[in-house]
């Protein structure tokens, strides 16, 4: 089972070093530390371990070191910052470990994108050596790029030429959306396996600046300190402690989420529970409660779970997610977030709860929300309703009252990967939708619900059972994999975003040519590689 | 209302709120499709009607004077067999499924939906008839046909009401708003849409319409989902007495044109010639046969697979129940000839049902034949090959004559009035349609019976007027 907890003192990998406004993530990888068996994580290359311990850097960084302003990301590695993916671990990987690892480090570069520009953090990627394929992906993620001007260090994205295969990391669509460096000038180095050196780079404008390597330190040193004119907040953070969880065969529970697997009837219950008892008032309060305030216990803990299901679940094909507790309590822990969303540690909240609600977004599998008395989808667990495929929500007058709540928050603290609410994504045709939504009534029974087209079906009670029963059961008997390309084609509606470019163009496509026997098959470009034969293409253009 | 008083059972409606709340809204809704579309000037009249009111063989078959509009429309099931097992596809020998599989939740509802259309089709498709009848005893039976494909509708609807919730129930509404023969909101089967107005159309329906519907029923009554099963296994006891009504009423009509042969010039005596009779069997059987469906069909395969509907007498006809690894040959048109083609059994399903049909049927012209043979006529009918006038499945688009030879549009369109019905047979049968209500006393063109109802004579007054 892989675990996605870990710790800086439990990082194999990586080293996190804080000094003051400056932090220092090094990556230093450890050969035979690996998630399986049959390959060595040479030349700093990574596997899913790897990139768990990168994505919880990350996440400290925002929630332990507010005060960090610039996050240097280098190697300790003499000559090499990293060589992407590796190519073996890929080789010898189950299609769907090899879709879920792409989504997981996809996520993780949007997220140090997210950092940037939500808490302003700046992030150097400074290349001491070659940075190739993932590598080079790594750094394209972060704001600014110097490489080491050694005559022999590049970057690189091999992965065409080599491998028969995509950037898979958002490579491809950075170049030209983030860094908007010319389409051909793009074709020509996407191609081009050993990539581009310091001047060239520079010009072409995959790297912000080059330094000779005896200079290279310097350069990053006085980077790091131009951007440090900017004054910073002198504020001190929290410890993120482990969320404690009990695994049994076929649960796993946490204190406000709580998982029932079905794994014969391939579907699993998700619940969340609303916070309980009193809660902070003031942000001092927030910050001593720490990691334990609910609306960041919970959804780390609602992270986990669904890392986990994506990962060590993969017969699981649908969620069903409940909400439990009081949506009063729900609605006030919105308000205290919303009138403090600039104090540091809300906004980091925020921003937390907003990335987990995506990566439910981008689960390969279905989510039916489950509306029943006492439940309680309001105001940011709302949210989870609106990323649901389908809801059903039982309409039964005598059993107590059944309703949904909006909060502000819903009104844009949680944008999905296309920019838009979901409730925004949800009324595109309509707008004036929006209005009533938001308007004064902020709660809605299932009636209203049903009319304002916040929930899909209202079975009654004498249908509710069947109706979820059958419900349940003809979804997973459908295709997975019509279903995850049908999800994903249906729940990002409106514009386009860089985010929305990688993870349903880049990504699908990647999928595409992973399954592909150009790529994998006997003769294939991945399956050749490092071997003494070489790939045979079937030339044919789709 | 008391549902459970007026509706006989033995689906435990007096406990089912489920089934109490949806009937309570369709059964008013049924009542006036009834009077709207049931027969047309009989509504009011006292008919010796059996009404079953229990599946036991006491209670099926339960015979008294009833207005239609108060017939006691029942919801029987056969009694469970304890530890059913599904009995063929895929999931053979697993517990039979109790409640629908979400897997097979829209096939099955279609397959249930196709099945209950039929039901009240051909009760608007025959509302007329009454106004024609030869004599009391048809028009009695004639009424008898109605009211039980009537509950046959209540069978289909308690499954959709029963099992599918609110598309269930969507559906079940749906069924009294489609119109046979509406253009606009056309009854899903076609041969359920052509019209159905005189007598000879309405032997000619019973006899090979009808009887599609018992190989259908059939091949549910195997079905894996145990309701479904148990409600068609139940009703094939009263559609055995509508393949009575047709088999028996157009031997009547035969024996009745040998007499008037032997007489003189059948159509000068007012009869019906047999030339007429056997345009008559070309043109129901021939649509009767599309009814099950394409000769190679996917949906067959799935069905079968799935455990939803199986072969004619699954269990006592076949010991592989699984049929994944055979073959079917037959005929199919290729490259503008018939050639032989092997598919997998499992696609040729509806083919094989079909042919089982044929076989049934042949069984009632040779009937019909031996009393042309008794009365020493040389004339025999006889069924046009299953390729003939079809307009689904492999053959449609193409031409046959009555011995299925491949012919030219142009040759057809030059045979078609020695084929099937012309509209000059039809208005001739139709003139011939002349109300004989009196009791004991009976039409020009047809025979009587040879006995009554349950031990009634033919002269009982089987329909008050």
């Amino acid at each position: 089972m892989i675990n996605f907890q870990t710790a800086p003192d439990q990082y194999h990998h990586w080293k996190l070093n804080i000094d003051g406004s400056v932090a220092t993530l090094s990556m230093d990888v450890s050969e035979d530390d690996t998630l399986n068996e049959g390959y060595k994580l040479k030349l700093n290359s990574y596997d899913l371990g790897v990139d768990i311990e990168l994505a919880d850097a990350i996440q400290r960084l925002r929630f332990e070191h507010p005060q960090v302003r610039v996050v240097v990301v280098t190697s300790l590695k003499p000559r090499i910052f990293c060589a992407g993916a590796n190519i073996y671990m890929l080789g010898t990987s189950s299609h769907a470990f090899k879709v879920n690892f792409c989504k997981f480090t996809n996520e993780t570069r949007c997220a140090i994108e997210d950092d940037s520009r939500h808490s302003g953090r700046r992030y150097l990627a400074a290349l001491n050596g070659t940075a190739s394929g993932g590598g080079y992906e790594l750094a394209i993620a972060c704001d600014e790029i110097y490489l080491v001007d050694d005559g022999n260090s590049a970057v690189s994205l091999p992965e065409v030429p080599l491998l028969g295969v995509l950037p898979g990391t958002g490579g491809l669509t950075r170049l030209v959306d983030k860094r908007r460096i010319r389409r051909d000038r793009a074709d020509v180095f996407s191609t081009l396996a050993e990539g581009l050196k310091g001047k060239r780079a520079k010009e072409w404008g995959l790297i912000d600046d080059s330094f000779p390597t005896s200079k290279f330190q310097e350069g990053i040193d006085a980077r790091v300190e131009q951007i440090l004119q900017n004054e910073a907040e002198p504020v001190r953070g929290i410890k993120l402690n482990p969320i404690g969880v009990e695994q049994t065969d076929d649960s796993r529970n946490y204190k406000f989420v709580k998982v029932q697997l079905h794994r014969d009837q391939r579907y699993a219950d998700l619940t969340i529970q609303a916070p309980e008892g009193d809660q902070p008032n003031t942000t001092e309060a927030i910050e001593k409660l720490g990691d334990s305030y609910w609306p960041l216990r919970a959804f780390r803990e609602l992270d986990d779970a669904i890392l986990h299901l994506r990962v060590n679940e993969p017969l699981v094909g649908l969620v069903c997610l409940r909400a439990k507790g009081n949506a009063d309590a729900v609605l006030a822990i919105d308000k205290m977030l919303a009138a403090n969303r600039k104090h540091w540690l809300v906004r980091e909240i925020l921003a937390n709860m907003a990335r987990v609600l995506r990566r439910v977004d981008l689960t390969a599998k279905s989510f039916f929300a489950i509306v029943e008395p006492g439940s309680c989808f309001a105001g940011n667990l709302l949210e989870l309703l609106l990323a649901s495929d389908r809801s059903y929500m039982l309409n039964d007058p005598e059993a107590g009252e059944t309703s949904l709540a909006v909060s502000e928050l819903n009104e844009g603290a949680f944008p999905m990967s296309n920019g838009l609410t979901r409730m925004q994504s949800r009324f595109l045709a309509d707008p004036e939708k929006l209005a009533k939504v938001f308007g004064d009534q902020k709660k809605f029974d299932v009636e209203e619900a049903e009319e304002l087209g916040l929930i899909t079906f209202a079975p009654d009670e004498l249908d509710w059972e069947d109706e979820v029963r059958v419900a349940i059961e003809e979804r997973t008997s459908l295709s997975p994999d019509a279903l995850t390309g049908m999800e994903a084609s249906l729940r990002f509606a409106g514009p386009e975003t860089m985010d929305t470019k990688i993870y349903g163009r880049l990504t699908a496509w990647q999928n595409w040519i992973f399954q592909r026997p150009n790529a994998v098959g006997e003769h294939g470009a991945l399956t050749n590689y490092g071997k003494p034969t070489k790939a045979q293409f079937d030339y044919k253009r789709t | 209302m008391d549902l459970n008083e007026r509706i006989p059972n033995n689906v435990n409606l007096a406990n089912d709120k489920k089934l109490q709340r949806a009937l309570e809204k369709w059964l008013p809704n049924y009542i006036d499709w009834w009077r709207e579309m049931g027969p047309d000037g009989f509504q009011e009249k006292d008919v010796w009607l059996r009404t079953a009111v229990d599946v036991g063989s006491e209670g099926w078959a339960h015979f008294d004077y009833v207005k239609m509009p108060d017939y006691r429309w029942g919801i029987f099931l056969e009694p469970p067999v304890p530890d059913a097992k599904v009995g063929f596809g895929d999931n053979y020998g697993r517990p039979a499924y109790q409640e629908v599989p979400g897997e097979f939740r829209n096939a099955l509802r279609r397959i249930i939906v196709t099945q209950g259309d039929t039901e009240p089709a051909s009760v608007e498709q025959q509302r007329q008839l009454g106004k024609t009848c030869p004599s009391l005893y048809d028009m009695r039976n004639l009424f008898q046909v109605n009211v039980e494909e009537g509950r046959h509708l209540w069978a289909m609807v308690y499954l959709l009401h029963g099992y599918f919730g609110r598309d269930g129930r969507d559906e079940a509404d749906a069924l009294l708003e489609r119109r046979s023969g509406n253009p606009d909101k056309p009854r899903i089967l076609e041969a359920f849409n052509q019209p159905c107005d005189d007598w000879l159309n309405f032997f000619a329906f019973t006899m090979f319409t009808d009887r599609d519907g018992k190989y259908q029923l059939s091949a549910l009554a195997e079905s894996g989902f145990e309701p479904l099963a148990r409600t068609c296994q139940f009703m094939l006891t009263e559609e055995a007495h509508h393949m009575f009504v047709g088999d028996t009423g157009l031997g009547r009509v035969v024996r009745r044109t040998t007499q008037l042969m032997k007489e003189g010039d059948v159509r000068e005596l007012g009869g019906i010639p047999l030339d007429i009779i056997q345009k008559y069997i070309n043109f129901w059987f021939s649509y009767s046969l599309d009814l099950f469906g394409g000769e190679i069909s996917s949906n067959s395969a799935d069905f079968f697979a799935a455990g939803l509907k199986g072969r004619y007498k699954e269990q006592s006809q076949y010991t592989d129940h699984s049929a994944a690894n055979e073959h079917f040959t037959m005929m199919v048109v290729e490259d503008g000839r018939l050639q032989s083609r092997e598919v997998p059994l499992r696609n040729a399903l509806n083919e094989l049902l079909r042919t089982e049909y044929v076989k049934d049927c042949e069984k009632g012209l040779a009937r019909w034949n031996k009393i042309l043979t008794e009365a020493g006529a040389i004339e025999r009918l006889y069924l046009p090959n299953p390729r003939f006038h079809r307009h689904v499945g492999e053959f449609a688009g193409h031409n046959f004559d009555l011995h299925g030879n491949l012919i030219s549009k142009d040759e057809f369109e030059l045979h078609r009035s020695e084929w099937l019905p012309t509209v000059e047979d039809r208005e001739y049968v139709r003139s011939l349609m002349h109300p004989v209500t009196e009791p004991g006393k009976i039409a020009n063109w047809i025979a009587p019976p040879a006995a009554g109802i349950k031990g009634k004579p033919f002269e009982f007054e089987y329909v008050r007027l």
